[in-house]
């Protein structure tokens, strides 16, 4: 007992030197807090950071977007003369609404235009004047006889889009004389007095939505690229999501260990970081020249982005068989489940919300990607909406370069537009595999 | 109390290994035949690798009995359970050879479809894993995927008979459609042996299935342990000896990948031959 006490006091007295264990921990506690807490603030800082550039990218194109979602259409006070649509054979032989159909309108909205300003004279002068309408003006006319037949003959009032110089010259309130833009003085007095006649109206560009490219851009839309990405990514889905399962699930599953596989293996992931570019050559040489596949379809496009796609879905997808319990696999195998069941009652299930993740990274990807399709001709110009996967199509990356190439004013706005568009729909498939993977886990 | 019990521990420690070298000599001892033999395993090697986890065991499971295989940890007691319905054959690295029979059959030939095996030897885990479905589907799996049965009425039944059997169906009757990981660690493990039951195995092989479970739970398994031999051949490993010594009638003890000692559970637990059998069950090692 007094030996024990003598060692407690001895005890007592060192401590009184040194600092005992508690007292050493808090110290070195603060030091600790203090770590974590900048820790913390550097993490809350990327995350700040991070978001800040995605609100800037997101904020800048929806603010430069925004005028090519608004047209400005003009009121003309249209005259469907016979003369003037150049109808003069009134047998009945040939019926006046089959003649409509090649009936000159150019001739009907010059004349009505030259009506409506008859102080305009000279070549010059007029040609000014008419190049305010777009040159889908007239087109816009016929549309308007055909439907309502009656008019023949009478006075009616139209609503045609203006040129985009016109219509970029009104958004943009620009100065005349303002480089780039290509308003003269005239025009712009003309313009002031339909805007005084209230002549003048914006609306909504349904045709951005409803229209294929075209060299004018008050008449450009966005349909065929968004048809032609649509075509091209069901092709890339049901060619790559199916031939990576199944890739993984071999490797994974039922290939034996040894050189052969782990070649394979080294390849996968080689391929995976091939540029791009290397792959629309690969389709133009193979795909096109060799097997004879059409240029500039979703199809070939499809094939080539499955080419890049599925390195990305076996990789991922292995990761997520891997992840798999093992324990699930010998329930089965124990209840005399053969490997075919295991893999597809079980593993399969199991892996499913990382296989899904896998190929939405994989879809995102290709649906970005510009270079390998440049290669195999979607880059063409098209006026027509693709309506199968051998159609010519382009696509919206594809589109959003060619429309950023372009020098016309209001090009700008498309392709902010596009961009908005493209945004749109990965934000939509992301939130489709978000919802398809809480699924999955559910059961 | 440690101050005291730490040197001596080392002295045990030191005796097994003076036993070590003098096992390497010793063939088993006591009796490792069965009157009547489900299960017979004559010269079984198994190596994993150039590692030799099992060397030259022989011995009989006996019919609706339960054998128990005991042994500290690393002695080869699971790998030899899971060669019992050709579990290890999912693993490259493992080699077996050495005849196993079933009812006097090889079980490793060609012609033998490691299935159709498992479907006759049944096994549960030591760590309960219900498939992540629902109660119901966890027990009718099995016999859907050997098509035991042509109507939904004969699969209910099936897996009522199952859960009953396993002493779960009163707890679980209301509920057959939650998720079978819901339940309790116990009723996840009763469930697996429900599972396994309901492909009607001849045999059932237990890896250490108590040993995730508290007292109460490992109870109500090792009752069922005991009703279940009246149908069923078991075989179990276990690393509670007082598990062994309830449960089992015969015991093997298995030391470093060799069958040390077998016979009938209350010789090994009262009048073991060996020293290295009566180290162990005396909790002096292990």
């Amino acid at each position: 007992m007094t030996k024990l006490n003598k060692d407690l006091n001895g005890d007592s007295s060192n401590s009184t030197n040194t600092l005992s264990t508690t007292e050493k921990i808090s110290l070195s506690l603060k030091n600790r807090h203090r770590k974590e807490k900048r820790f913390k603030h550097i993490g809350l800082f990327s995350v700040l950071f991070g978001f800040l550039l995605v609100v800037i990218l997101i904020g800048d194109i929806t603010s430069k977007a925004l005028p090519a979602f608004n047209q400005h259409w003009v009121k003309l006070d249209v005259n469907y003369q016979a003369s003037w649509l150049n109808i003069s054979d009134y047998s009945v032989q040939s019926p006046i609404t089959k003649q409509m159909k090649k009936a000159n309108y150019r001739n009907v909205l010059k004349k009505s235009l030259y009506q409506m300003f008859p102080d305009v004279s000279g070549r010059k002068d007029k040609r000014k004047l008419s190049k305010l309408l777009s040159s889908n003006a007239e087109f816009t006319l016929k549309n308007n006889l055909i439907a309502f037949p009656k008019l023949f003959e009478k006075k009616t009032q139209v609503w045609v889009k203006l040129d985009d110089d016109v219509d970029s010259y009104l958004k943009e309130a620009f100065p005349l004389g303002e480089a780039g833009l290509r308003i003269g003085q005239k025009q712009a007095q003309w313009l002031a007095q339909l805007i005084y006649n209230e002549r003048v109206e914006s609306r909504f560009n349904f045709s951005f939505f409803t229209a294929s490219d075209s060299r004018e851009p008050e008449l450009a839309g966005i349909k065929g690229a968004l048809m032609g990405t649509l075509l091209t990514m069901f092709v890339t889905l049901l060619l790559s999501f199916p031939l990576g399962v199944a890739g993984a699930l071999y490797l994974e599953e039922f290939a034996p260990k040894n050189r052969l596989t782990d070649f394979i293996e080294i390849n996968i992931n080689n391929l995976a970081a091939v540029p791009s570019i290397v792959f629309g050559l690969l389709g133009l040489a193979v795909i096109i020249n060799l097997f004879g596949l059409p240029r500039s379809a979703p199809l070939v496009g499809g094939i080539v982005l499955t080419l890049m796609t599925l390195p990305t879905i076996i990789i991922a997808s292995r990761a997520a068989i891997k992840a798999v319990p093992p324990s699930i696999r010998e329930a089965a195998l124990g209840l005399g489940a053969s490997k075919m069941q295991v893999t597809f009652s079980h593993v399969l299930p199991q892996a499913m919300p990382g296989i899904i993740t896998g190929a939405i990274i994989g879809v995102a990807q290709a649906l970005g990607e510009t270079a390998p399709l440049l290669m195999i001709g979607m880059v063409a110009f098209i006026v027509d909406v693709p309506s199968s996967i051998v159609d010519s199509a382009t696509v919206l990356p594809v589109q959003i370069f060619l429309w950023a190439d372009s020098p016309e004013r209001a090009f700008l706005a498309k392709t902010s537009a596009a961009i908005l568009v493209l945004l749109t729909l990965l934000l939509i498939i992301n939130l489709s595999a978000t919802m398809l993977r809480s699924k999955f886990e559910k059961k | 109390m440690n101050a005291i019990t730490l040197p001596k521990q080392e002295q045990v420690n030191k005796t097994a290994q003076t036993n070590l070298s003098e096992i390497e000599l010793t063939q088993t001892v006591g009796n490792i035949y069965a009157d009547d033999a489900k299960m017979s395993i004559r010269n079984a090697n198994v190596y994993y690798g150039d590692k030799k986890a099992i060397d030259n065991i022989s011995l009989d499971v006996a019919k609706n009995q339960v054998t128990a295989l005991i042994g500290p940890s690393g002695c080869g007691k699971s790998t030899f359970l899971r060669c019992l319905n050709r579990m290890n054959d999912t693993i490259d690295i493992c080699k077996i050879t050495g005849q196993f029979t079933l009812d006097n059959e090889n079980i490793y030939t060609k012609n033998l479809d490691p299935v159709l095996l498992r479907a006759r030897v049944g096994m549960v885990f030591q760590k309960p894993n219900p498939f992540p479905k629902s109660i119901y589907d966890n027990v009718a799996y099995g016999a859907r995927i050997h098509g035991l049965t042509s109507n939904k009425a004969e699969l209910d039944e099936i897996v009522e008979t199952s859960l009953q059997k396993a002493g779960l169906f009163n707890e679980v009757k209301d509920r057959l459609n939650d998720p079978g990981t819901g339940l309790s660690g116990g009723q996840q493990q009763r469930l697996c042996i429900a599972r396994t039951i309901a492909v009607s195995p001849e045999v059932i092989l237990m890896d250490e299935p108590a040993s995730a479970l508290d007292p109460i739970a490992t109870a109500i398994i090792e009752e069922l342990i005991d009703e279940l031999k009246e149908k069923y051949t078991i075989a179990i490993v276990t690393h509670s000896m007082q598990q062994a010594a309830r449960v089992s009638q015969h015991t093997a003890y298995f030391h470093m990948g060799k069958l040390v000692e077998m016979g009938k559970t209350e010789d090994i637990f009262t009048r073991p031959s060996h020293k290295l059998t009566e180290n162990y069950i005396t909790g002096r090692f292990g």
